[in-house]
């Protein structure tokens, strides 16, 4: 059962997004993320879940024709993101997101970690030093990088790329991470790798995830999501969705039925 | 049920032969259109080939230092290239330093800034289309709009800017082309840092789309280094035997534009002029040119390839 002194980071309010050819992706969603928590999305293809996350940093934003309907709203300073006067910039600088396949920008190891603290206007060669060598210890990577710092990004793995993007990610002490299917393009040990990292990072901030995988959502989430069609079907502590959900749909999709 | 499984087409293990000569077919397919398009390639290779080869060996006693520092004659075995190759060479000065920038512009802004409706559509598709308008038209407008509308005369800057509108659309259409090779989630990854978007624009776009564009322009350099039709349109001289004076002066502020104004000759004219005289030395003059144009242009287009090598081999997507 949901603990309700956990003290919520965020949430949207009856949030509905249309695409620009007139979908509606997203019917009247009210959900809390709780701090330092992990939330996990979970659900058939299509069914919203990676639309529900872009919306915390406005992603949809960078296509035209995108609207938004409802609020999100930030805890403690009762932000709503998604209000017409709030520029999706701020928001993108206390939420940072990491994507479906490891996208590390064609440059160094170094650079690509510092680029969040450079459109700062951070150019302080020691502070970005600093920075940099903390997220990377953050993201898990910085033993096996701290040696060739210059190189490129894309001579990695594909799981250093990932905990590469993280760290950069994480470079500029967002308050809220996305993950969209962090692992969906990751082999099972640096998939593990990822996995634990969450866990870690849950310390620091609070998580969104969206997940295909229902045994990972079982495994590292704190609060688990079902969505279906655009709609939120239940939303509990993991635990009790996995065990005892309360709705038929639910049992349904993580038993295999369906999906 | 044992016969339909003895009629099914797609049961490899009952068909064993039947299969083995359809691929055995297929494979033949292969090789006969991987000849097809041997022969096609070879085709117009050998074609430029054979052509450069006899233009080489045509004007194969024109090939010395002379040829180039010395002036149009009207004896042909001392009639040199100096006036045209020094023509060619600020006239593409000139086309450079106005093509590259309106066109990496108007590039960028096309496919970062401008929004996507009707009047974008309009434009895209006119830009496309002045790719392929004959260049001969271009003189034209040249002619009215330069030489009598501004009032440039038949100068350099006239051709250089002639030439710079000819190319424009070359490097406008590689610039949108090499900035739409950028991975949707390279940008997506920019902005959800909190860059702006011109910070993604300055930093990422520009970065990783210059092979492309640096390709276009030395293509759209090279086409323009060998067009003739809208220099002699704008009225270019065929017989000039003086330089322009010289852009660097030896006394402050030691840069002078006088050569803007000054009348020009460049190689494709000096070609053409030495061709139309009957006397066959010329032809020798002509055939010679030919090929150091040939030459020029195969360089620059080397170039071009190596420099998109050298960029790009760092950047994988």
């Amino acid at each position: 059962m949901i603990n309700a002194t956990t003290p919520i980071k965020a949430e949207s309010r009856d949030l509905n997004f249309f695409y620009s050819n007139g979908t509606r992706a997203l019917k009247g969603i009210t959900m809390p993320l709780y701090e330092n928590k992990i939330t996990a999305l979970i659900g058939p293809s299509g069914c919203g879940k990676s639309t529900y996350l872009r919306c915390f940093n406005r992603m949809h934003d960078l296509y035209p024709g995108n609207k938004y309907e409802g609020q999100i709203i930030m805890h403690p300073d009762n932000t709503n993101i998604l209000d017409n006067g709030v520029d999706p910039i701020e928001v993108r600088m206390r939420i940072s997101m990491v994507f479906q396949k490891p996208n590390p920008f064609p440059k160094s190891i170094y650079e690509n970690v510092a680029y969040g603290l450079r459109v700062r206007g951070e150019n302080n060669k020691r502070m970005l030093d600093d920075k940099v060598e903390e997220a990377l210890k953050g993201a898990a990577l910085w033993n096996e990088v701290k040696d060739r710092l210059q190189d490129l990004a894309f001579n990695l793995s594909g799981g250093q790329q990932q905990r590469l993007c993280i760290a950069r990610a994480l470079a500029t002490d967002p308050e809220i991470m996305l993950f969209d299917e962090p692992t969906s393009a990751l082999d099972p040990i640096a998939t593990a790798n990822i996995e634990e990292l969450m866990s870690e990072l849950r310390n620091k901030l609070t998580i969104l995830v969206v997940t295909h995988n229902m045994q990972q959502a079982a495994r590292i989430s704190d609060y688990t999501a079902y969505m279906y069609l655009g709609e939120l079907i239940e939303y509990d502590d993991t635990d009790t969705i996995f065990t005892r959900p309360s709705r038929k749909e639910t049992e349904d999709y993580i038993t295999g039925k369906f999906g | 049920m044992n016969t339909k499984t003895k009629t099914n087409k797609a049961s490899v293990i009952d068909n064993l032969d039947a299969v083995r000569a359809m691929i055995q077919r297929h494979k033949r397919n292969d090789i006969l259109f991987a000849s097809i398009g041997l022969l096609a390639i070879m085709f117009g290779l050998l074609t430029l080939l054979v052509l450069f080869l006899d233009l080489v060996m045509d004007g194969y006693p024109r090939f010395n230092l002379q040829f180039f520092s010395d002036f149009p004659s009207r004896r042909a075995g001392s009639a040199g290239l100096l006036s045209a190759w020094v023509g060619s060479l600020l006239v593409m000065f000139v086309t450079f330093l106005t093509a590259v920038p309106i066109g990496v512009s108007a590039g960028l802004y096309l496919e970062e800034y401008a929004p996507k409706n009707w009047f974008s559509d309009l434009i895209e598709i006119n830009v496309s289309n002045l790719a392929g308008v004959p260049s001969i038209i271009y003189g034209l407008l040249a002619l009215g709009l330069f030489v009598y509308g501004l009032g440039l005369g038949q100068s350099i800057l006239t051709a250089g800017l002639t030439l710079g509108l000819l190319i424009l659309p070359i490097i406008i259409v590689s610039t949108r082309e090499s900035i739409r090779a950028i991975p949707v989630a390279i940008r997506e990854a920019a902005y959800a840092v909190g860059a702006t978007k011109w910070q993604v624009v300055r930093d990422h776009v520009v970065k990783y789309s210059q092979g492309g564009i640096l390709t276009g322009v030395i293509i759209g350099m090279s086409r323009a280094l060998g067009e003739t039709a809208p220099i002699i349109t704008i009225g270019a001289l065929t017989f000039i035997a003086f330089l322009p004076p010289s852009p660097i002066t030896t006394t402050a502020p030691y840069l002078n534009f006088e050569w803007l104004s000054s009348s020009f000759t460049v190689l494709p004219i000096q070609m053409f002029n030495w061709l139309s005289r009957p006397d066959h030395e010329f032809h020798i003059n002509a055939a010679a040119t030919g090929a150091i144009i040939i030459v020029v242009t195969l360089l620059m287009n080397g170039t071009a390839i190596w420099l998109r090598y050298k960029i790009r081999k760092n950047i994988k997507w």
